[in-house]
C-alpha cells in the first residue's frame, strides 16, 4: 500500500500486521491480514470497516493490548513489547471507573506517571476546562449523561498529553446529536491546536464520520481484514456534509465497502459474472463458509425492502442511511441479505429492489414468508445446506453439533454460534425447519423439501 | 477420581503438620470449662466477636493474595482452584482436632494455641467463599476496564487498589457478610472442643453455651442465646448494613439496582466529621505506599512469549503437582492401612449413607416448607421488608445454641436422635432456602406479574409456568449451601449430650465427632474424607446440573 506524502514525523508504523485466531482443530482463522500502515505527526486517520474487519483489533495491536501473530507495530521506530507508551485511548463504552470522580479519574494516568499532587490537580483541571466539562470535577460517571462521560473519557485521554490518540468508535454509543455535537467540538479543538495530541487513529464503521474527521481514511475489507482503499480526504475542515466532494466521497466509499458482496451476488449468475467484474476469475459456488449469512432478522429485512418500494425501488445508500439515522453496520448486512436472497441489487452506490424483491414487500404476512421460504432455501447457502442435510436423513432431525462442527472449518466458534443463530431464525421464519433448544436439535418441517 | 486422591494428599498434609498424637505439651493449664455466671457474659461476647473480626480480617488478606495469585498467574490458577473447590467441600469442624493439635504444638503450654485454633476453625468457615467470588469477580472484570487500566499504565498497586479491589467490592462484602454469618455456629462449636479425651474451653460466648448445657441449665443457655440475638443484630446494624450500603458505589452496571440498600448509621457517619478525620492521617500513608511500590512496575504482562520456554515450564509445572499428588496420596493410604485399615473406608462409607439419607430427606422437607412461605414473603413487598430482616438473623444464628432445647424435647418424648438429628441439622441449614427463595420472588419484575394476573393465570398454573420457574435458580443456590451446611452440621448434631444425657445417632457425622474426641487421627482422615467426597459428589452430579440448568432456561 502506498503511503501518503507525511505531515510530519512519523509517530506509528505497523508492518504486514496479521491475526489468526486458532481454532480447536488447529486451523488458524485470519481476522487481519497483512495490514500495514503509518500514523504520523500532524493527521487524523480513520480506520473504516464493517464488523469482521478487524478494524478494533487492528486498534488493539496498534496500542499494544495484543501482539499481532505476525508483522510488527512500531513506535517512533522501537517495537511495542507492552502497552505502547505514547498513545492514549478513548474507548466506546467510556470505560471510566465508576468509583473515582470525573476529576479523579482525569487524574489517573497522571498518578500512574508519578506526576506529584498539585501539578496532577493543575493538569487535569485545565484538560477538563478544555473539554468542557468545568462545574463537574466532583460528579461521579454514573451521574453524567453519555455524551458528557465521554468528555471524561477524551480528557482523561488528553491529560497525559500522548503523542497518539486512539480513538475505538468513540461516539457509536452516542445518540446521534450528541455524537454530531462531539465530533464538531473534536474538530475545533483539533484545528485550534487546543488538544494536546501530536496525531489521531479513529476506529469506525459511520461513512460520513470519517470523512468529517480524517485526513486520511483506509477502508478495510471483512473476513479477513485487509486495506481495501486508500483515501485522501482534501477538504478544508469544517466540512459541509452537503458540499458535493463530500457527497462524492461518502459514494465512493459505500462502492468500494458494498464491492465484494456485489460481485458474489453476480457469481451466482456466472454469465454476468463475466460482464461485471472483468477480468478476475469466477467465484466458486456458494458454500456456508464463503458466503456467510448477513446478521439480520427477516422482519428487518422486508422493512427495508419495503423502504425501498415507497422510495420507488431505487435509492442512494447514503441517503437511506441518512434517513434512517443508520450507521453502516446497522444498514449493510440488510442489503447483503437482501442482495443475497436477491431481492436487490446493489448499482454503484445506489441498491435497486428487483421484481422478486418488489413481490416480497408487497405480499400477504403467509405469501411473504413462503417467497422468503423460496428464497433462503435456494439462495442462502448456510440455510440450503441445513434442510438439505435434514431432508437426507431419515428422521428429519440432526443435532446442532453438527452444523457447529461444519461452520468450524471458517468460522471462530462465536463467529459459528452467530451464523447458526441467524439461519435459525431464518428456517423458522420461512417454516423450513425448527428447533429444539432443549435438546439442541434440528428439525424439518413438514413440506420444506419443496422449497430445495 | 483425580480430586478424591488431591483430597486425600492434601488432609493427609495438614494431618501430617500436627504432631505426633500423644503430644506432651497440652497445656494443662487451660481450663475444660469457663463459668456460667451471667455477669460474666458480656466479656465472653467481646472476646467471642474479637475471634469473629480477627478471622475477618484474616479471610480478606487470604483473599486478596490467594484470588489475585490464582487469577494473574495461569500456572496458579490451575492448582489453586481446585484446592479452593477441595476445602470449600471438606467439613470444617472435623479437622478441628488436627489443627487445635497443630496449633497447640507450635504455642506449646500456652492458650494462645487454642486461640488460634478457635480463629482458624472461623477462618475457614469464610475465607473459601471470599476468595471464589473476589477470584471470579477478577476474571470477569469488564475487558474495557483492563484495558483502559493498562493504557493508562497503572502500577500493579495502583491497579490492584484502583480496578481490582474496587470492582470486587460487592461480591466480596455480600459474601463476607454471609460468611460471617454462617461463621457464629463454628465459633460456637470451636471454643470448647474435646480432643484425646481432653476438654478445652475459651473464654467467649460458645463455651458458655456449652457449659450451661452440660449444667443442664436451660435458663443459663436463654442468656447465651439473648447475647447472641444481641450480638448478631448489633454487627449487622453497625458494621454489614453500611458496609453493604457504601459499597453500592462500586456497582458498575450503569442501571440502577431497584432495592438500593440503605442503612442509618452510614447516614449519619457520612454527614459527621469522621471520615474527614479518619482520612487526613491515612493520605499521606497511602501516598507513601504508592512510591514505594512503584518499583514493583506496570501491571502488564509482556505481548510476546516463547512458545517452547512456556511449553517447557508447563510440562514442568504439571509433573511436579502430580508427584505431590500421588505421592501424598500413596502415604495417606499407607498410613490408614497401617493403623486402622482399609476396611475403615467402607465402614464409613456405609455410616455415610445414613447421613447422606438425613441430608436428602433434610433438603427435600425444607423445600416442600420453605419454597411456598418464601415466595408469599418475596412476592408482597410490605411483607418481604418486615420478614427479610428476621430471616437474615435467623440464618446468621448458631443452631447449636438451640440444640439442648430440643435435646430436652427428644428426651422427654424418647425420640432416637437417629431421626431427630434431621431436625438439628435443619436448624441450622433451612434457613439458606428460605432466604434465596425471599430474594428470588422479590426479585420476579412486576410487568411480568401483572401481564400473569391479567392473563388470568392462577392457582396450580400460575405455580407451575410462573412462580417456580422464576424462583428456580435462587432456590439452587439456596439449597447447595443448605446441603452443604448441614453435611457440617452432622458432626455436631449426631452426637447431643445435655446434663448427664448423651445421645448418638448411626451416621458419619457421629463418627467423626467420636474419633476426634478420641484422637483417632486415622479415623479422622477416613471420616473427612469419605464426607467430602459425599459432597463433591452431589455437587457435580446433581447440584452443578441444576444450576447449569437454571442458568440456561430459568434466569430472568
Amino acid at each position: 500500500m502506498t503511503v501518503m506524502a507525511k505531515t510530519g514525523q512519523e509517530i506509528i508504523a505497523a508492518e504486514s500486521v496479521t491475526k489468526t485466531f486458532s481454532t480447536p482443530d488447529g486451523r488458524a482463522l485470519p481476522v487481519l491480514d497483512g495490514v500495514s500502515f503509518t500514523l504520523s505527526e500532524g493527521e487524523i486517520v480513520a480506520l473504516l470497516g464493517k464488523s469482521g474487519s478487524g478494524k478494533s483489533t487492528l486498534l488493539r495491536c496498534v496500542a499494544g493490548l495484543i501482539a499481532p501473530t505476525s508483522g510488527t507495530v512500531t513506535y517512533r521506530g522501537t517495537p511495542l513489547t507492552g502497552a505502547n507508551p505514547g498513545v492514549s485511548m478513548v474507548f466506546q463504552t467510556f470505560a471510566l471507573l465508576p468509583w473515582l470522580t470525573v476529576q479523579q479519574n482525569v487524574e489517573l494516568g497522571l498518578e500512574a506517571r508519578g506526576v506529584p499532587e498539585a501539578e496532577r490537580s493543575d493538569r487535569a483541571l485545565n484538560a477538563i476546562d478544555t473539554i468542557g466539562l468545568d462545574g463537574f470535577e466532583s460528579a461521579y460517571p454514573k451521574e453524567l449523561s453519555g455524551g458528557m462521560r465521554q468528555r471524561v473519557g477524551f480528557a482523561r485521554a488528553i491529560v497525559t498529553e500522548p503523542d497518539a490518540l486512539l480513538m475505538d468508535e468513540p461516539f457509536s454509543a452516542l445518540d446521534v446529536l450528541t455524537a454530531e455535537n462531539l465530533r464538531n467540538e473534536l474538530v475545533k479543538l483539533w484545528e485550534g491546536h487546543g488538544a494536546p495530541v501530536k496525531s489521531i487513529l479513529i476506529v469506525t464503521h459511520n461513512i460520513e464520520e470519517a470523512v468529517l474527521l480524517a485526513d486520511r481514511v483506509l477502508v478495510l475489507s471483512s473476513n479477513p481484514g485487509r486495506i481495501r482503499a486508500e483515501l485522501p480526504v482534501e477538504l478544508s475542515r469544517p466540512r459541509d456534509r452537503h458540499d458535493p466532494r463530500f457527497e462524492a466521497l461518502v459514494d465512493t466509499i459505500y462502492g468500494i465497502l458494498t464491492g465484494r458482496e456485489q460481485a458474489a451476488t453476480d457469481a451466482l449468475k456466472a454469465d454476468e459474472a463475466a460482464q461485471a467484474v472483468p477480468g478476475q476469475p469466477v467465484r466458486p459456488m456458494p458454500t456456508p463458509i464463503n458466503t456467510p449469512l448477513p446478521s439480520v432478522s427477516p422482519g428487518g429485512l422486508s422493512g427495508l425492502l419495503e423502504i425501498l418500494a415507497a422510495r420507488g425501488g431505487r435509492d442512494g445508500l447514503a441517503e437511506i442511511a441518512d434517513d434512517l439515522s443508520f450507521e453502516i453496520d446497522d444498514l449493510l448486512p440488510l442489503t447483503d441479505a437482501a442482495v443475497m436472497l436477491l431481492l436487490a441489487r446493489i448499482d454503484g452506490s445506489d441498491i435497486e429492489i428487483t421484481a422478486d424483491g418488489k413481490e416480497f414487500a408487497a405480499a400477504d404476512i403467509l405469501t411473504s414468508k413462503q417467497l422468503f421460504a423460496t428464497h433462503a432455501a435456494t439462495r442462502a447457502p448456510l440455510v440450503r445446506t441445513i434442510t438439505q442435510a435434514l431432508a437426507a436423513t431419515a428422521d428429519h432431525t440432526l443435532r446442532i453439533g453438527f452444523f457447529i462442527d461444519i461452520l468450524r472449518r471458517g468460522f471462530s466458534l462465536s463467529e459459528a454460534q452467530s451464523q447458526l443463530d441467524t439461519a435459525i431464525d431464518w428456517g423458522r421464519y420461512g417454516e423450513l425447519y425448527d428447533y429444539d433448544s432443549d435438546d439442541q436439535e434440528l428439525t424439518l418441517e413438514p413440506g420444506a423439501e419443496k422449497y430445495l | 477420581m483425580v480430586v478424591v486422591a488431591a483430597l486425600l494428599a492434601l488432609l493427609f498434609g495438614l494431618l501430617r503438620l500436627a504432631p505426633a498424637l500423644n503430644a506432651p505439651f497440652l497445656p494443662k493449664t487451660a481450663p475444660s470449662e469457663v463459668s456460667t455466671d451471667p455477669v460474666n457474659l458480656p466479656y465472653y461476647a467481646i472476646r467471642s466477636l474479637l475471634r469473629m473480626f480477627i478471622a475477618l480480617i484474616l479471610s480478606v488478606l487470604f483473599t486478596f493474595v490467594y484470588a489475585t495469585a490464582a487469577a494473574r498467574l495461569r500456572r496458579a490458577e490451575k492448582v489453586l482452584i481446585p484446592v479452593l473447590d477441595i476445602l470449600q467441600s471438606v467439613p470444617v469442624l472435623g479437622f478441628l482436632s488436627v489443627t487445635v493439635t497443630a496449633f497447640i504444638a507450635l504455642f506449646p503450654g500456652s492458650e494462645l494455641g487454642l486461640e488460634c485454633a478457635a480463629i482458624f476453625a472461623i477462618f475457614t468457615a469464610m475465607a473459601w467463599n471470599m476468595t471464589f467470588a473476589f477470584y471470579h469477580s477478577l476474571v470477569t472484570q469488564p475487558r474495557d476496564l483492563d484495558e483502559a487500566a493498562r493504557i493508562l499504565r497503572l502500577t500493579r498497586w495502583e491497579r490492584f487498589w484502583r480496578l481490582d479491589v474496587p470492582s470486587g467490592m460487592i461480591p466480596l462484602v455480600w459474601n463476607g457478610m454471609m460468611s460471617f454469618g454462617g461463621a457464629w455456629f463454628f465459633l460456637a462449636a470451636s471454643e470448647s472442643i474435646s480432643v484425646l479425651n481432653h476438654t478445652y474451653a475459651l473464654p467467649g460466648l460458645g463455651s458458655y453455651a456449652e457449659a450451661a448445657i452440660t449444667q443442664g441449665n436451660l435458663a443459663k443457655v436463654g442468656f447465651a442465646i439473648i447475647a447472641e440475638v444481641i450480638l448478631v443484630l448489633g454487627v449487622n446494624f453497625l458494621l454489614w448494613r453500611p458496609v453493604t450500603a457504601w459499597a453500592e458505589r462500586f456497582r458498575v452496571e450503569e442501571s440502577e439496582s431497584s432495592e438500593k440498600p440503605r442503612s442509618l448509621v452510614l447516614d449519619v457517619l457520612r454527614r459527621s466529621d469522621v471520615p474527614e478525620l479518619l482520612g487526613r492521617p491515612l493520605k499521606p500513608v497511602g501516598r507513601v505506599l504508592d512510591r514505594a511500590t512503584r518499583p514493583f512496575g506496570v501491571a502488564e504482562h509482556p505481548l510476546t512469549v516463547s512458545r517452547t520456554r512456556e511449553r517447557t515450564g508447563d510440562v514442568f509445572f504439571a509433573g511436579v503437582i502430580a508427584v505431590l499428588v500421588i505421592y501424598g496420596a500413596w502415604e495417606a493410604l499407607g498410613y490408614v492401612r497401617a493403623t486402622t485399615g482399609l476396611g475403615e473406608f467402607g465402614y464409613a462409607f456405609a455410616l455415610g449413607a445414613a447421613t447422606f439419607a438425613r441430608v436428602i430427606f433434610l433438603t427435600a422437607v425444607a423445600t416442600v416448607v420453605w419454597v411456598p412461605i418464601g415466595v408469599w414473603i418475596g412476592m408482597d413487598p410490605r411483607v418481604t421488608r418486615f420478614a427479610q430482616p428476621i430471616v437474615q438473623v435467623l440464618a446468621g444464628f448458631p443452631a447449636n445454641f438451640v440444640f439442648p432445647f430440643i435435646t430436652v424435647i427428644f428426651l422427654a418424648w424418647h425420640i432416637p436422635l437417629d431421626f431427630g438429628a434431621v431436625l438439628l441439622m435443619a436448624l441450622g441449614a433451612q434457613w439458606y432456602i428460605l432466604f434465596n427463595v425471599i430474594a428470588g420472588a422479590s426479585a420476579i419484575p412486576s410487568d411480568l406479574r401483572e401481564a400473569m394476573t391479567n392473563l388470568r393465570v392462577k392457582g396450580w398454573l400460575r405455580w407451575k409456568k410462573f412462580i417456580l420457574p422464576s424462583v428456580f435458580a435462587p432456590y439452587v443456590t439456596g439449597g447447595i449451601t443448605a446441603a452443604g451446611g448441614a453435611w457440617n452440621a452432622s458432626i455436631v448434631a449426631e452426637v447431643v449430650a445435655y446434663g448427664n444425657h448423651r445421645l448418638t445417632a448411626v451416621g458419619l457425622g457421629a463418627y467423626i465427632t467420636h474419633a476426634t474426641a478420641t484422637g483417632a487421627f486415622p479415623k479422622v482422615l477416613v471420616g473427612i474424607v469419605v464426607m467430602s467426597i459425599y459432597v463433591v459428589v452431589t455437587n457435580r452430579l446433581l447440584w452443578r446440573r441444576l444450576y447449569a440448568l437454571a442458568e440456561r432456561r430459568y434466569s430472568l
